[in-house]
């Protein structure tokens, strides 16, 4: 029996496409996938992301446990503050990727990714610290992503607080239709956008509410399906798809997270070594120049073999053009180098691009 | 779901319009549907020779991607150009704008595995 958000009825009755994900039956769609990406690049969109875990961790030793846990320096955040981290195991190799919120002096916020909830929970337990409590939100708490330019207004029209105003990562109480909510200031579509933290229970009044608030921007619902093209456009990595235990965050272009000199951290002396002796392979951005879509583990192919693996792949949307993001030796990395992807026997042009493969104007 | 009564159909869910020993070839309104946007259709080339249930192109959405089989036998005489540029065509009309291929079909000793549209709508149902 798959889980359910607390929408699952409303998804339903809009007519969306559910599907399994990571265990949750979550819409895909509610009509149509490349509408919904367009609509959150231009105007606004909502999704349902309430499958999504979140850990609360407390204590007064919670500062010290999130920073030898996780990559990124937990020191560097205020209340109110989050980042962006990973969470490492002893050989660098990525458990999962997460926000690490400070919500009050030794009081964080962890939000993960559903499909690894029960796995991160696990290791946390497992390193976990006598001064550290560590409690499982993530049944509680409903998530709503709004993305989109016009994401502020619709929110502004509804909050109590000057969530315009609130700069990128940053995290605030708030009513929003009358609703207390954790309002943060990110997303995973590329574009300017909140994430609202609410209890399950008052979840359907929120969306509700959003909903009717977001007609007169033109914006509607959204599912899965245009998370992944918008999140790939942006060139975000998606967790089990562009990395795992296999890979390490200097691998998957995410050096900018690991803050090797902020002391010791699990992970810590892999990342150090390999930043040391060169990163191997590098996650790199591919447009195709033959039509196809790219697809999870085909081939890279290079001086006659194949030479890396191709982790996402779609047709872009904004772009119009197939892209992918690919695992390849770091001496194919460079933008411009041409390489092949075997699209299901046949060798298929590509050459490496830039990341991200949009990025957002305003 | 559309199923046109005039028009025959696989289990693959392509349909089969034949008109004076030419056939009309494209994907079924259930397909299209499943599939979600399509993005990418490649066809054969014009003169190839078709058995029934070759392969003979694929349809790709950014969630999957199927191939596309051959209804009857036939060699491709025309292929739908425009779907190049606008796939999306495949979605918005499957048994008009969007079809794929057009087949002089090789005698009619090809048609047995064809369904008709109520024995289609049961397939599809049943699926």
């Amino acid at each position: 029996m798959p889980q359910r958000t607390p929408l699952y009825d409303r998804h339903r009755a809009l007519g969306a496409r559910l599907v399994d994900f990571a265990g949750w039956e979550m819409p895909v769609s509610y009509g149509g996938a490349l509408e919904e990406h367009r609509a959150v690049r231009q105007r606004c969109g909502l999704f349902d992301v309430s499958h999504m875990g979140e850990v609360e961790v407390r204590g007064r030793g919670a500062g010290v446990w999130c920073n030898r846990l996780t990559v990124n320096d937990v020191r560097r955040l205020q209340d109110g503050a989050g980042q962006y981290s990973i969470l490492c195991d002893e050989r660098g190799g990525v458990i999962d990727d997460l926000i690490v919120y400070r919500l009050a002096d030794e009081r964080f916020l962890l939000v993960v990714n559903a499909s690894t909830t029960e796995a991160d929970l696990a290791w946390m337990r497992e390193h976990g610290s006598p001064d550290v409590e560590l409690v499982d939100r993530s049944a509680e708490t409903g998530l709503l992503a709004l993305q989109g330019p016009r994401a502020a207004p619709v929110l502004a029209g509804l909050a109590d607080a000057d969530v315009a105003a609130m700069r990128p990562f940053t995290l605030r109480d708030a009513t929003v239709a009358g609703e207390p909510v954790r309002v943060s200031r990110t997303g995973y579509t590329g574009e300017d956008g909140f994430e609202l933290f609410v209890a399950s229970d008052r979840l359907p009044t929120l969306w509700d509410a959003f909903l009717a608030a977001m007609v007169a921007e033109e914006g509607f619902p959204c599912g899965l399906a245009a998370r992944d093209t918008l999140r790939l456009e942006a060139a975000l990595p998606l967790y089990g798809s562009d990395m795992d235990r296999t890979t390490t965050p200097l691998e998957a272009g995410l050096g900018w997270v690991v803050k090797l000199d902020k002391g010791e951290f699990i992970g810590r002396a892999a990342l150090a070594a390999q930043r040391e002796g060169g990163v191997p392979r590098r996650l790199v951005g591919l447009e195709m120049d033959d039509a196809g879509v790219p697809r999870h583990g085909q081939a890279v192919l290079a001086d006659g073999g194949p030479v890396g693996q191709v982790t996402s792949g779609t047709k872009s949307p904004t772009l119009g053009r197939f892209i992918a993001m690919a695992y390849v030796p770091a001496r194919y990395a460079e933008v411009g180098t041409a390489v092949g992807v075997d699209v299901r026997g046949r060798h298929h042009r590509a050459h490496v691009v830039q990341r991200p493969f949009y990025r957002r104007a305003h | 779901m559309q199923i046109p009564d005039e028009l025959r159909y696989t289990k693959d869910h392509e349909w089969i319009r034949i008109e004076n020993g030419r056939g009309t070839v494209g994907i079924t309104d259930f397909a299209q549907d499943a599939l979600g946007d399509v993005v990418f259709v490649e066809l054969p080339a014009v003169g190839t020779a078709l058995t029934p249930g070759q392969a003979f192109g694929v349809v790709e959405s950014n969630k999957t991607v199927s191939d596309l089989f051959a209804p009857v036998a036939g060699e491709v005489v025309e292929v739908n150009e425009v779907l190049r540029t606008q796939p999306e065509l495949v979605n918005q009309d499957p048994y008009g704008a969007g079809w794929m291929i057009r087949l002089a079909v090789a005698g009619s000793d090809g048609d047995a595995e064809l369904l008709d549209a109520a024995r289609y709508r049961a397939h599809v149902e049943q699926a």
